[in-house]
């Protein structure tokens, strides 16, 4: 409200405020991923840029579709719905159908949030949840891998990406395996400088560990995440596998290439570190994190599948409920 | 709702309580009349129940083995001397366990070759695999998938997938085979895998392993092969 | 007994107000896991659908000779019998359908619904009505089977009845076919269903308030 004699200005208590509003959270995460998404189009090109915004476009027109109209402008106003959309995209292989995206954009927001009553109240990070009934859905589609390609190959757009809604994808020989794929059937390791700036197969979004790791500090230093969720993911899993790779070398591979590979490092910092789905206790922080780093490489070296980042954070999401009740503080004064 | 009329009717009934024994007796009486019903629905479907099993084993048999029309089973077991020394006897015992295998005969009832099955850990469940062995050519004829609970669109490629199955015609087994990524087969004992169902595929060639380092050192020298017993299962008459 | 309720009623009751599934939720087991293809659920339905009426029939019939104090174990013995006469005749039958359905039609025996009615219906209502009840409830449960098992295959397999229907270009929605498609579509239809039924009722409730304003106008003017 404004004020015209700022003499008449009346407030009540909280005098100082923090000027920490939901679209300005977002506003950081938009900036800590610009990095990484311009990494994307330059592996991937054209194909990058048309996933990304079909999976933004499916989600923000889901979040339209079932918001009541008055407060249709308020809910999009905070771009968490394009954020959604943005970081479901980054997690596809770039020579995914678009129709796919589109669906799993709606499947995240339709699914992941809105059924549950909107933003902060869902259990699981909507754009995982996106993924992984893509994955479940769609195997094939979600598992082959494009080569990354230079900027030179910009305008060449993947024939698969173009695919008929309901139809297959025809792919162009293109297959390639991620780093992690290599890893888990060949026993073949990747070299750590093509793994740090992101010259690998694999989603669009998840290849370049520098600039994910730039992004994730730019929002270490806003504090728009707690710290101890990245901390301990990173300590934990770099422990587990360091152990693993000691007692066996040539089936495991070092704790570098399980950091730098695959989508570790994009969903710890802009997944895992989600405030809705994440406890809110640091000593929850710790065991949420933890649980994270165990189960993924759990997942990698023991699992069916190469990459286990995916179901790591479901499934701690899903343990969060029960980890905050547990570390709730004790109320001064009264016995736990 | 429908049941308006519930509690009258409970109260009319409280007032006279029956005896155990009639509580027995009406127990008993329906206990004996459910018997006899599904006593007789069993007797009633025997036959066919039994029929189809067959039928689906020997179509299967017939199936991996080419040009087989005749079959028996053989169980390795002990001879009626009962000593130590397990050979192969020919059955002609119904059902199947895992100690058990098939021959396959022409039409002149010369030996063709060996329907062997084997049993192991899938994707999901347990997959029963059959696969005809021609011990003069140390070839693997076909390979049948008797039941498998693998995903749906997937792993039941395994037997959906012709390319997959097709791979198994005529497939050498001198050493044991080996499943690759797709499009990487370089060797004669290498199996091209499902794209999507590595494991199933591997699954596959896995028991087929195991179950062919099983039956080899217990299949009879070449020449002295089983004989057709008199009484058969043929293509076109099922067991007589 | 209920009079003012025509035989007719209690049948057209079960296939949509009181819906075993959509409004009840019962026989839950069967209706995620069997669902996965339109003949499948089809199949599951005319089992439930002969063990329901058969066993409502009998014990409606001898509901005066049934003891209170033993009721629920004779009602099971009904039951079980007539789940047995399914599960032979399947085998003998439709083998290859059966491979399929596999333990859950001996577990027929455990659907809520079946037991339900015959506590709550079939045991205090005469034949006639009781048959009606169950064909209704059972009828009911098929549409819900059907519905399911009809989106599941269409999605997951690209088929109708076993019938392509896109041609070999079409890309399956695996996930529908497993067990967590099951239970996305069935929470899905309960959503729908729900909002149509709230819908319905809206309409309704200002159809009738118009109604009242209409006549109260009237009222006030005559």
């Amino acid at each position: 409200m404004k004020n015209k004699d700022p003499r008449l200005l009346l407030q009540s208590a909280p005098l100082l405020r923090q000027e920490l509003t939901t679209p300005a959270a977002m506003k950081d995460v938009w900036i800590a991923l610009l990095p990484a998404s311009c990494a994307a189009l330059w592996f991937f090109g054209l194909s990058a840029l048309l996933i990304l915004s079909v999976s933004i476009a499916g989600a923000v027109l889901t979040e339209w579709v079932f918001t009541d109209k008055e407060k249709r402008r308020f809910a999009l106003s905070d771009t968490s719905a394009g954020l959604t959309g943005l970081l479901l995209g980054l997690t596809l292989p770039p020579g995914l159908p678009l129709w796919m995206a589109f669906l799993g954009g709606a499947v995240s927001i339709g699914l992941g949030k809105v059924i549950w009553g909107g933003l902060g109240t869902n259990i699981f990070n909507p754009a995982l949840l996106g993924r992984a009934f893509l994955l479940g859905t769609f195997p094939i589609a979600m598992t082959t891998w494009g080569a990354a390609g230079g900027p030179g190959e910009f305008f060449q757009i993947h024939s698969s990406n173009l695919a008929l809604p309901f139809m297959q994808g025809q792919y162009d020989a293109l297959s390639a395996a991620t780093p992690l794929g290599l890893m888990k059937f060949e026993h073949q390791s990747t070299a750590l400088g093509a793994l740090f700036m992101g010259n690998t197969a694999g989603s669009i979004g998840e290849t370049s560990s520098l600039l994910l790791l730039l992004g994730g500090i730019f929002l270490l230093l806003r504090r728009s995440i707690d710290w101890r969720i990245p901390a301990a993911i990173f300590l934990t899993a770099a422990l587990f596998s360091l152990i693993m790779f000691i007692s066996n070398g040539d089936v495991y591979p070092s704790p570098l290439f399980t950091l730098f590979s695959g989508g570790l490092l994009l969903g710890t910092f802009f997944m895992a570190t989600d405030p809705v789905t994440s406890p809110l206790t640091p000593k929850g922080c710790w065991i949420f994190g933890i649980g994270i780093g165990f189960l993924v490489v759990l997942i990698r070296l023991y699992g069916g599948l190469p990459e286990g980042m995916l179901y790591a954070i479901l499934l701690m999401n899903a343990a969060t409920p029960l980890i905050d009740r547990y570390t709730q503080p004790r109320i001064f004064g009264r016995k736990g | 709702m429908t049941n308006t009329n519930e509690n009258s009717k409970t109260h009319s009934a409280r007032s006279q309580e029956p005896g155990s024994s009639r509580l027995i007796f009406s127990m008993a009486i329906a206990g004996f009349i459910s018997g006899i019903i599904i006593i007789s629905i069993y007797i009633l479907t025997f036959d066919t129940i039994k029929e189809n099993k067959a039928r689906e084993l020997r179509e299967a048999v017939f199936k991996v083995l080419p040009n087989v029309s005749t079959m028996q089973k053989l169980h390795f077991s002990e001879d009626d001397s009962g000593a130590d020394n397990k050979k192969l006897m020919v059955v002609k015992a119904d059902g199947m366990d895992d100690e058990m295998m098939f021959a396959g005969y022409d039409q002149q009832g010369k030996f063709i070759g060996y329907a062997i099955q084997g049993k192991g850990p899938g994707f999901q469940d347990t997959i029963h695999v059959l696969f005809g062995y021609l011990s003069s050519r140390k070839n693997i004829t076909g390979m049948e998938i008797l039941d498998s609970r693998e995903t749906p669109g997937l792993g039941d490629k395994i037997f959906k997938d012709m390319d997959f199955v097709g791979e198994f015609i005529n497939l050498p087994m001198v050493k044991n085979i080996k499943a690759v990524k797709k499009g990487k087969k370089s060797k004669d004992n290498e199996i091209d895998a499902i794209t999507g169902a590595t494991i199933s595929s591997k699954a596959v060639v896995r028991i087929i392993n195991k179950a062919f380092n099983k039956w080899s050192p217990r299949l009879p020298q070449q020449g002295n092969e089983p004989v057709l017993a008199k009484t058969v299962v043929t293509k076109e008459s099922g067991e007589r | 007994m209920a009079t003012d309720i025509t035989a007719y009623e209690e049948m057209i009751k079960g296939l949509w107000r009181d819906n075993p599934v959509f409004v009840q939720v019962l026989g839950m087991c069967p209706m995620l896991a069997v669902t996965n293809s339109a003949i499948n659920a089809v199949v599951m339905g005319l089992a439930t659908f002969f063990v329901l009426v058969g066993s409502s029939f009998l014990v409606s019939s001898f509901k005066q000779w049934i003891p209170k104090q033993v009721r629920i174990s004779l009602y099971i013995i009904i039951i079980a019998t007539f789940v047995t006469v399914v599960d032979y005749s399947l085998l003998a039958m439709l083998p290859a359908i059966h491979k399929e359905l596999g333990a859950f039609i001996p577990l027929i025996v455990a659907n809520c619904m079946i037991l339900g009615r015959q506590e709550a219906f079939a045991s205090k209502h005469n034949v006639k009505y009781a048959v009606m009840d169950a064909v209704g409830m059972s009828g009911g449960f098929m549409i819900a089977l059907f519905a399911l098992g009809s989106v599941r295959e269409i999605l997951g397999v690209g088929a109708f009845f076993g019938v392509d229907l896109f041609g070999a270009n079409f890309e399956p929605w695996v996930i529908m076919i497993l067990p967590p498609g099951g239970f996305l579509t069935l929470g899905l239809l309960l959503l729908f269903f729900n909002w149509f039924t709230e819908r319905r009722r809206q309409f309704l409730d200002k159809v009738a308030e118009a109604e009242r304003v209409a006549v109260a106008g009237v009222d006030k003017n005559g």
